[in-house]
C-alpha cells in the first residue's frame, strides 16, 4: 500500500436515476501519470470532480495518499485541478490569480511570494505576473492555470482537458512542457483527455473508458498493440483498426480465418491454442500490420486485392484498398505511390493482428 | 445591371419600411426635445409662446420649494432605492443559488410585484400603510401597542414610505438579472475556487461579482430610468403629499403643463430631468470607449506575445 | 431537508458525504421565507380587504381572515363605484384598457418587427444613426417629450381620442421592441437572407415569407412585455386617452382617491385587484417568458 497515490474503491455515481459511474476500483501509483481517456460523455470528467471532491460520491470510498478523503473538501485533499476552459479569476492579475487561495488559507506573505515566484519560475511566466488574464494567450493562460496548482504544494495533480482550447501548434508544445513538468516534480497525475496522441505520448499508463467503466487499464503500448476488446481497439488509432468479420475454420490441423471467401492462415497467431474451431470472429489488424506485395518474417499471403484511394499523408501513406469487396487501409511508407484500379497483393502480419470473439466482443 | 437597380429597390422600400422609425426618432426625440428645452427659455403658460425670457423660467424653478423638494426626494429615493434593490437584490440571487428547495415558488413571489402597475403598488402600500386601519392597528390589536409604523401621513418620513413601496415592486426584477448574471459564470471557476479553498461567500463577492458587470450594470441602469420616470406610484400613494413632502421632479412637470398652466416652468424642470440620463449615458459611453481601447491594448499585447512565442 | 441514512460501518467514511443542517442553511431559509412574506404580504392584504365588510375592517385586523366572505366588494367595484358623478364601477375602463391595448400591441409590435428587419438586413444610409437616436429616446424621461406631443396631438387633431393613444403607445414602445427585433434578427443567419435574396426575394416578400414565420417567440416575448406595459400605463392614459377613453389604472386611482363620501378600502382593495388581474395572469401564464422578456428589456443597447 506504501506507494499507492490514489486509490478508488467501489465508487459509484447517480446523477438522480443516470448511473455515470458504476462500482469503479481503481489505484495509481506515486508519481504515476495516468491518463483517462474515452468518448465524450462516457464520465471522464465526473471520475475526476469524484477524486477532487468537487461531487458527492454516491457510494464507495476514495483514498488520497493512504487518507480516506470520501468525505473531505476539495482543499484538504491534498489535490489541485486544471481546467480546460483555465478558469482564471478575470479581474485579478496573474500573481493574484496564483496567490489568492494561499492569502485566503492565510499563509504568511513571505512564503506565499516564494511560492509563487516558484511556480512561475517552472513555468516561465514571470514577466506575465502583472498582466490580467485577458492579456495573455491561450497557452499562457493554461499555464497561470497549471500554476495555481503548483503554488498549492499538492500530490495529486488532475488535469481536464487542459489543451482542447488550444490549437494543434500550441498543444504539442504545451504538451511536452506537461511531460517536462511531470519529470520534474514526479507528482502524481491524472489527466483527462480524448485525444489518443496526448493519451499515447503523456502516460505511464491509460485507462480506456466507456459507458462509466474502465474497459482496459494497461501501458500506451499494450492498450495499441494488444487491446482486450473490440471497443478499445476500435477507439485507438487513426485510422482505425480494419475489422475483417469471419468464421474460424480448420484444414489439415491448421487454422485459418475465412472471409469472403479468402483463407487467411492464423497459425502463427500468439494465443492461436485458445481458438476454437467454428467460432465466428473479427479479425482487428491495424493499418500498418497490412503490406502491399513484401513479404515478411511472419506475414501470410498474398491476397488479391484493388487499390482505391491513394492518400498521401506527409511521413507515410494511406492506401485504401478493396479487399474481397471490403474496404481496408494500409499505412506504406510515404515513397512508395500507388495508382487506382491498380491490382496489387497484400499480406496480413498474423503475430501483430487481434482477434475478437463476434459475440462478447472480447480479444481471444 | 438588373441585380443593382434590384438592389436600390430593395433599399428604397427598406426606407419606406423605417418610416416609422425615422420619424419618430426624429420627430420625438430630436424635435420634441428641442422644442422642449426652447419653451424653457419662454414664458408660456397653457399654450407655447415664443417671447424669450432668458433664465427666468430657471430662477424661479430654483426659487420654488416645491421643486426643490422634488429634487432633494429623487436624489434619496432613487440612492435609496437603487442601493436597495441592488444589494438586496443580490443577496436574494446569492441566496437563491443555493440549491434550494422550490426555487420557482420564491422566483415567482419575488416578481409578480413588478408585474404589477404602479398605481396599483401605490394603492396598496398607501392601505396597507394606513395610520388608523394599517399594519400599525393591525399589530396594536394583536398586542404589539408599541408598534408605530405609518410614515405616509408624516412629511418627514412619507418619502422613506415610497420607497419602501419602491423597493417592494422593483427588488424581484434586480435578483432575476442578478441570478442570471450568476448562473451565467463558467461552472469550473466555482470548481477552481473550491479547489482553492476559497469559502462560497467570498467567491461570490470577490471573483462572482466583479465577473457579471454587465449583469449589475443592466439592473443599474434599469432602476435608474424607473427613478427618473417616477411618477404613476407618487400619484397613486401620496399624490405628492402631505404638503408637498413628497413631490417628485417628474409629478412637478405634469402639474406645470396641466392644472398649473405654466408650460416654461415645466419645460425648465423637465430640461434638467434630462441631464442625469445625459450623464449616465455619457458615462456609459466613455466605459464603453475605454472598453475599445483596452480591448485594442490587449490585441497589441497579443500580438507582441506571440511574437515573444516564436 | 432530507438526512441521509446513517453509516452501516461506521468506521470508515463511505458513499455520499451525510448532511447536516448548517446554520448558514437555515440562514438562507430564514432570510427567502422573511422576504417572500414581505413580498406577498400586499397581495394577501389586498384579497382579504376585499373579502370582508366595511364594519370588519374598521376593526382593524388587516391580516386576519374575513369572519364572513362577501363578494359584495367586488361587484360593487365592478358595477357601480363612483368617479364623480359617474357610478358605473371600473367596467368601462376594463374595456377602454382592452380597445387600447390590443391595436397598440398589435401595431407596435409590427413596426418594431419591421424596423429590427430592416436593421439587420438592409441597413441604408443613417438607419444605424436612427437607431442610436431611437436607443437614446429608451432612456429619455417622458416629462421631457410630453408636452410638445400634446400640442402636436391637438394640432392633428387626435389628441384625447383611442387612435391618439393608440399612436403614443406605438411610439414609446418602440425603442425596447426595434432592439429586441433587431437583436433577434441579428442573430439569425445571414446566408438565409442571401439566399432568398438569389431567389429573387424583395424586401416585403422576405420579410413577410421568411422572416415573420421565424420570429413566433420574440414575438411572444414582444406582446407580454406591451400587454404589461401598456395595461400598466398611467400616464399616457391620463394625459392623452381624454374622458372618453380613460383606461382602468387612471378610473382606478380616480374611485379610490374620490373623497366624497366615506371611503370604502373593501371596494378600493378588489378595484386594486381587479386592475391588477389581467397583468398577473399574463404574468402567471408565461413564466420564464416574462423574465425573457424584462432581461430583452432590460438589455439596453
Ligand atoms: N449534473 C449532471 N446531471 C446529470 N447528468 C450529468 C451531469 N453531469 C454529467 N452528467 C452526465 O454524466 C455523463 C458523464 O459526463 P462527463 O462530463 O463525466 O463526461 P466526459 O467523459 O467528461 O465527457 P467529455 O469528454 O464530453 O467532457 C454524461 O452522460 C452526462 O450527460
Ligand atoms: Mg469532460
Amino acid at each position: 500500500m506504501e506507494n499507492i497515490s490514489v486509490s478508488i474503491k467501489d465508487l459509484s455515481l447517480r446523477f438522480g436515476r443516470i448511473e455515470v459511474l458504476n462500482s469503479m476500483n481503481l489505484e495509481i501509483k506515486q508519481g504515476e501519470f495516468l491518463v483517462l481517456l474515452g468518448p465524450s460523455g462516457c464520465g471522464k470528467s465526473t471520475l475526476l470532480n469524484c477524486i477532487a471532491g468537487l461531487l458527492d460520491v454516491s457510494d464507495g470510498q476514495i483514498f488520497i495518499e493512504g487518507k480516506n478523503v470520501t468525505w473531505e473538501e476539495p482543499k484538504d485533499r491534498g489535490i489541485g485541478m486544471v481546467f480546460q476552459s483555465y478558469a482564471l479569476y478575470p479581474q485579478m492579475s496573474v500573481e493574484k490569480n496564483l496567490s489568492f487561495g494561499l492569502r485566503v488559507a492565510g499563509m504568511k506573505k513571505p512564503e506565499i511570494e516564494e511560492r509563487v515566484k516558484r511556480a512561475a519560475e517552472i513555468l516561465q511566466i514571470e514577466p506575465l505576473l502583472n498582466r490580467k488574464p485577458v492579456e495573455l494567450s491561450g497557452g499562457q493562460r493554461q499555464r497561470v492555470a497549471i500554476g495555481r496548482a503548483l503554488v498549492r504544494d499538492v500530490d495529486v495533480f488532475l488535469f481536464d482537458e487542459p489543451l482542447s482550447n488550444l490549437d494543434a501548434k500550441l498543444r504539442s508544445e504545451l504538451r511536452v512542457e506537461i511531460k517536462l513538468l511531470h519529470q520534474k516534480l514526479s507528482n502524481t497525475m491524472i489527466y483527462v483527455t480524448h485525444d489518443q496522441i496526448e493519451a499515447l505520448t503523456l502516460a505511464d499508463r491509460v485507462a480506456v473508458m466507456k459507458g462509466g467503466v474502465i474497459q482496459q487499464l494497461d501501458d500506451p503500448t499494450t492498450i495499441y498493440e494488444k487491446p482486450v476488446n473490440l471497443f478499445v481497439a476500435g477507439f485507438m488509432g487513426s485510422p482505425s483498426m480494419n475489422f475483417l468479420h469471419g468464421e474460424v475454420i480448420e484444414k489439415q490441423g491448421n487454422q485459418s480465418v475465412s472471409f469472403k471467401g479468402i483463407e487467411i492462415p492464423i497459425r502463427s497467431y500468439p494465443s492461436i491454442n485458445g481458438i476454437k474451431t467454428g467460432t465466428k470472429v473479427i479479425l482487428g489488424a491495424r493499418p500498418e500490420y497490412i503490406k502491399i506485395d513484401e513479404k515478411e518474417e511472419g506475414t501470410v499471403g498474398p491476397f488479391e486485392a484493388v487499390v482505391e484511394v491513394y492518400e498521401p499523408m506527409g511521413a507515410d501513406s494511406i492506401v485504401w484498398i478493396l479487399l474481397g469487396g471490403k474496404e481496408i487501409s494500409v499505412r506504406v511508407a510515404a515513397g512508395k505511390r500507388y495508382t487506382p484500379e491498380e491490382k496489387i497483393s497484400v499480406y496480413f502480419k498474423i503475430p501483430s493482428v487481434s482477434i475478437f470473439d463476434a459475440a462478447t466482443e472480447q480479444r481471444l | 445591371m438588373a441585380q443593382r437597380r434590384k438592389k436600390k429597390l430593395g433599399n428604397l422600400q427598406a426606407i419606406i419600411g423605417s418610416i416609422p422609425m425615422i420619424s419618430v426618432a426624429v420627430g420625438v426625440y430630436v424635435i420634441c426635445i428641442i422644442y422642449s428645452i426652447t419653451l424653457s427659455f419662454t414664458s408660456s403658460r397653457l399654450f407655447p409662446k415664443f417671447n424669450f425670457v432668458g433664465l427666468k423660467q430657471y430662477e424661479r424653478l430654483w426659487g420654488s420649494p416645491r421643486w426643490q423638494i422634488s429634487v432633494e426626494n429623487i436624489w434619496l429615493f432613487g440612492f435609496l432605492l437603487i442601493a436597495f434593490t441592488l444589494i438586496v437584490g443580490y443577496l436574494l440571487a446569492v441566496f437563491m443559488d443555493q440549491r434550494i428547495k422550490q426555487e420557482g415558488l420564491f422566483r415567482t413571489i419575488f416578481l409578480y410585484p413588478f408585474a404589477m402597475s404602479l398605481v396599483v403598488t401605490g394603492l396598496v402600500w398607501q392601505w396597507v400603510l394606513d395610520p388608523n386601519l394599517g399594519v400599525q392597528s393591525a399589530m396594536a390589536n394583536w398586542g404589539f401597542e408599541w408598534f408605530k409604523f405609518a410614515p405616509l401621513v408624516n412629511p418627514e418620513t412619507a418619502i422613506y414610505g415610497v420607497i419602501i413601496a419602491g423597493v417592494w415592486q422593483g427588488t424581484g426584477v434586480t435578483m432575476a438579472i442578478l441570478l442570471a448574471g450568476i448562473r451565467g459564470i463558467d461552472e469550473d471557476i466555482w470548481k477552481a475556487s473550491k479547489v482553492d479553498g476559497i469559502p462560497a461567500w467570498r467567491t461570490y463577492f470577490s471573483i462572482v461579482l466583479p465577473m457579471m458587470k454587465g449583469a449589475v450594470a443592466t439592473a443599474f441602469v434599469l432602476q435608474c430610468v424607473s427613478v427618473v420616470r417616477v411618477y404613476d406610484l407618487i400619484v397613486a400613494i401620496t399624490n405628492g403629499g402631505p404638503g408637498i413632502a413628497t413631490q417628485m421632479p417628474a409629478v412637478f412637470v405634469i402639474e406645470h403643463i396641466s392644472i398649473r398652466q405654466n408650460a416654461g416652468v415645466g419645460m425648465a424642470a423637465a430640461t434638467l430631468m434630462l441631464l442625469p440620463i445625459i450623464i449616465l449615458l455619457g458615462g456609459r459611453g466613455i466605459i464603453q470607449w475605454r472598453a475599445a481601447k483596452i480591448e485594442k491594448e490587449y490585441e497589441k499585447k497579443m500580438l507582441q506575445a506571440s511574437a515573444e512565442v516564436s | 431537508m432530507s438526512e441521509e441514512k446513517p453509516e452501516s460501518s461506521g468506521n470508515e467514511p463511505r458513499g455520499p458525504k451525510p448532511r447536516k443542517i448548517s446554520p448558514a442553511r437555515i440562514g438562507v431559509y430564514a432570510f427567502l421565507i422573511i422576504s417572500a412574506i414581505f413580498f406577498t404580504l400586499p397581495l394577501w392584504v389586498m384579497l382579504m380587504t376585499s373579502l370582508k365588510t366595511m364594519p370588519e375592517i374598521r376593526m382593524g385586523y388587516l391580516f386576519n381572515w374575513p369572519q364572513e366572505i362577501s363578494f359584495d366588494a367586488w361587484v360593487k367595484a365592478w358595477d357601480t363605484a363612483c368617479t364623480g358623478r359617474d357610478c358605473n364601477g371600473l367596467k368601462p375602463g376594463f374595456w377602454n384598457s382592452v380597445k387600447i391595448t390590443v391595436p397598440s400591441t398589435i401595431l407596435s409590435i409590427v413596426i418594431a418587427a419591421i424596423n429590427g428587419y430592416a436593421l439587420s438586413f438592409w441597413r441604408f444610409k443613417g438607419s444605424n444613426f436612427f437607431f442610436g437616436l431611437l436607443l437614446f429616446g429608451a432612456f429619455v424621461p417622458y416629462q421631457v417629450v410630453i408636452y410638445p406631443l400634446i400640442i402636436a396631438f391637438r394640432e392633428i387633431g387626435i389628441f384625447a381620442t383611442l387612435p391618439g393613444i393608440i399612436i403614443l403607445h406605438s411610439i414609446f414602445g418602440m425603442p425596447i421592441l426595434t432592439l429586441l427585433f433587431r437583436n433577434f434578427f441579428g442573430s439569425l443567419p445571414m446566408d438565409l437572407f442571401k439566399a432568398a435574396r438569389i431567389d429573387g426575394a424583395g424586401f416585403w416578400q422576405i420579410f413577410f415569407w421568411i422572416m415573420l414565420p421565424m420570429s413566433v417567440p420574440i414575438s411572444i416575448v414582444a406582446v407580454i412585455l406591451q400587454v404589461t406595459g401598456i395595461w400598466n400605463d398611467f400616464l399616457f392614459g391620463s394625459v392623452f386617452a381624454g374622458r372618453a377613453n380613460m383606461p382602468m389604472t387612471v378610473q382606478l386611482n380616480n374611485i379610490v382617491t374620490t373623497t366624497t363620501g366615506i371611503r370604502e378600502y373593501n371596494v378600493n382593495m378588489a378595484a386594486t385587484i381587479l386592475s391588477a388581474a389581467v397583468p398577473l395572469v399574463v404574468y402567471f401564464v408565461s413564466g420564464k417568458w416574462f423574465v425573457r422578456g424584462i432581461a430583452a428589456g432590460a438589455v439596453k443597447g
